[in-house]
């Protein structure tokens, strides 16, 4: 069945776009992410305008967020001092993030910046994981134990100033290191269309040692706040947010998540993060393919002023 | 620009029948439908341009063959072609150029090959196939037409061709009796909304005798047409609300599939 998508102007049909909210949804609810990074590729992949793309998976994201960050709150799981603290610098992020998608798109590089930023991001990000989970995996095959975090061990974002004690975390750090990540979360965000959930997760595990018991539900309150202020922004500033696409997307992303997260569930955790780095690591080799090899047409049209 | 097209074709039309000026052919043309509603089930559809060619006294007498041009445009708009070029490896937008006012929209018909129906001077002139139809380009300060062989103009009428936007049909007008014809304008999905202009061109013996204009509108409407236009008049408002779906979404998910 074809429906017309009234922003991004295109018609499509609205069994393959609920089809890959499901999907996407499904993976999302696995590994307790918010799924951004695989959606908007596969809808640019599908030919809706990367521009609309962004703007209009950024609501997604709130949503398959919204769902998840309540179930974490019921169980007591949600550092709400920590995600104010992450939000701060989160808001910020993505006004500058906007701010860029909105100046690269009258350069007419939006479409490149935002290749390139999944190539960057993705690739390294995905490489790290796999790395990591390979040397977890092989370390338990051989029988090592894995040496556990001592409660007192102290990095150099230990030794910043502004210190902060988060009591439901139980971590006494630096407010600066906590609003640069909020920063790099929301710029990213906005500017990619991501949740940024798995770049937020280890980042908080890594940098400020924050305990499992409450990474992912903090995580998807932020994502939850920056992805709703994203959207509210590209609405806005670029008027491309398609609400038509957006809640297809998200009625199938939702009910996906929720099998997903039944899956997860019987997952031993380095398998999943080898799962979720190769994933990773493979969208974002698509898009290096995209940019290196030659396009099948190289030119285009667009419609200059307004959309 | 049609001012001077105008007096020509009264120039023609003199300079053809020199000896009695008064008497030449009318053309009368109507069309199927004024106005095209767009909704979501949309895909295209075409109308109909009837038209007849009747003589203007009742002495006057006919040839025996005419040709017709058909040449509907759509509203105006200002576009970018932009050209990809490798740069350190990687495929980005490089050179581009700006079409100034051109038609969004551009279909030509005829009930034969535009090269049998006139001179490659007249169809310059009277902008007879998407060959000869004027696209400005700004270059520079300059806007100017460029030759028809440009690497952008190719493109951009190709690329506007692809989305059936822009066509050429040699044989879309049919002449169903000597003087009366019918033409199918299509209009694809794509079509943009506004104000479309159908040009209606009168040939015989190699010249133009007679142009008439018709008219219609493409209006978007329904629910698709609502959403545009939150979108783009209330912004703020609409992402608010879009944000407030999202959040009763996930709410909903999250009440519905509760395990705990």
């Amino acid at each position: 069945m074809q429906i017309y998508l009234p922003i991004a102007d295109l018609p499509v049909n609205i069994f393959l776009i609920l089809g890959m909210g499901l999907a996407v949804g499904f993976i999302s609810g696995m590994f307790g992410i918010g799924g951004g990074f695989l959606m908007t590729p596969l809808l640019i992949f599908v030919g809706i305008a990367p521009a609309v793309v962004v703007a209009s998976v950024a609501s997604h994201v709130a949503a398959s967020s919204m769902s998840g960050a309540m179930a974490y709150w019921r169980r007591n799981a949600v550092d709400l001092a920590l995600a104010l603290m992450l939000l701060a610098g989160g808001i910020l992020g993505t006004a500058a993030g906007v701010w860029l998608f909105t100046l690269l798109r009258s350069l007419d590089q939006l479409d490149l910046a935002i290749a390139l930023s999944y190539v960057a991001l993705l690739t390294v990000v995905g490489g790290l994981m796999i790395n990591e989970s390979v040397r977890a995996i092989i370390r338990e095959q051989k029988g090592q134990p894995v040496t556990p975090r001592r409660a007192g061990a102290h990095t150099w974002v230990h030794g910043l100033p502004l210190k902060m004690r988060f009591k439901r975390s139980k971590i006494y750090v630096s407010a600066i290191p906590v609003w640069t990540i909020g920063f790099i979360i929301g710029f990213f965000g906005a500017l990619m269309g991501i949740g940024g959930g798995f770049l937020l997760v280890p980042m908080l595990i890594y940098f400020l040692r924050v305990p499992t018991a409450t990474v992912i539900g903090t995580s998807m309150v932020l994502t939850l706040i920056t992805m709703a202020s994203a959207t509210v922004m590209h609405a806005s500033t670029n008027h491309l947010v398609d609400a038509v696409l957006a809640l297809i997307l998200m009625i199938g992303g939702v009910v996906g998540a929720q099998f997903g997260a039944r899956a997860g569930q019987n997952m031993r955790g380095e398998r999943l993060r080898l799962l979720l780095g190769l994933l990773v690591f493979a969208v974002g080799l698509r898009f290096a393919y995209q940019v290196i090899v030659q396009p099948g047409d190289l030119y285009s049209i667009r419609l200059i002023g307004g959309m | 620009m049609r001012c001077h097209i105008t007096a020509f074709a009264v120039l023609i039309a003199v300079s053809v029948f020199g000896a009695q000026p008064a008497a030449a052919e009318k053309l009368i043309v109507s069309i199927s439908r004024h106005q095209v509603l767009v909704t979501s089930s949309f895909t295209g559809t075409s109308i109909v341009l009837f038209g007849t060619v009747e003589p203007d006294t009742p002495t006057f007498r006919m040839r025996n063959a005419y040709d017709i041009v058909v040449t509907v445009t759509g509203p105006r708009q200002t576009l970018v072609t932009r050209r990809k070029e490798r740069m350190f490896g990687i495929w980005a937008n490089a050179a581009s150029r700006t079409f100034v006012n051109v038609p969004s929209y551009l279909h030509i018909m005829a009930n034969r090959p535009f090269d049998q129906i006139a001179n490659t001077d007249t169809l310059r002139r009277l902008q007879g196939g998407i060959d000869y139809f004027q696209l400005p380009q700004q270059i520079g300060t300059d806007v100017a037409d460029t030759v028809r062989e440009d690497p952008f103009r190719v493109n951009f009428v190709r690329l506007k061709t692809e989305q059936q936007l822009y066509g050429q049909w040699p044989n879309g007008v049919t002449f169903l009796t000597p003087t009366l014809f019918r033409a199918e304008i299509r209009l694809p999905a794509e079509a943009p909304f506004g104000n479309y202009d159908a040009d209606v061109k009168l040939f015989g013996g190699g010249n133009m005798i007679v142009r008439v204009n018709s008219a219609f509108e493409v209006v978007k409407f329904g629910f698709e047409q609502f959403v545009a236009n939150a979108a783009r008049d209330y912004g703020l408002l609409y992402g608010i609300a879009t944000v407030m779906m999202a959040l009763a979404t996930g709410w909903f998910a999250s009440v519905v599939f509760r395990r705990d």
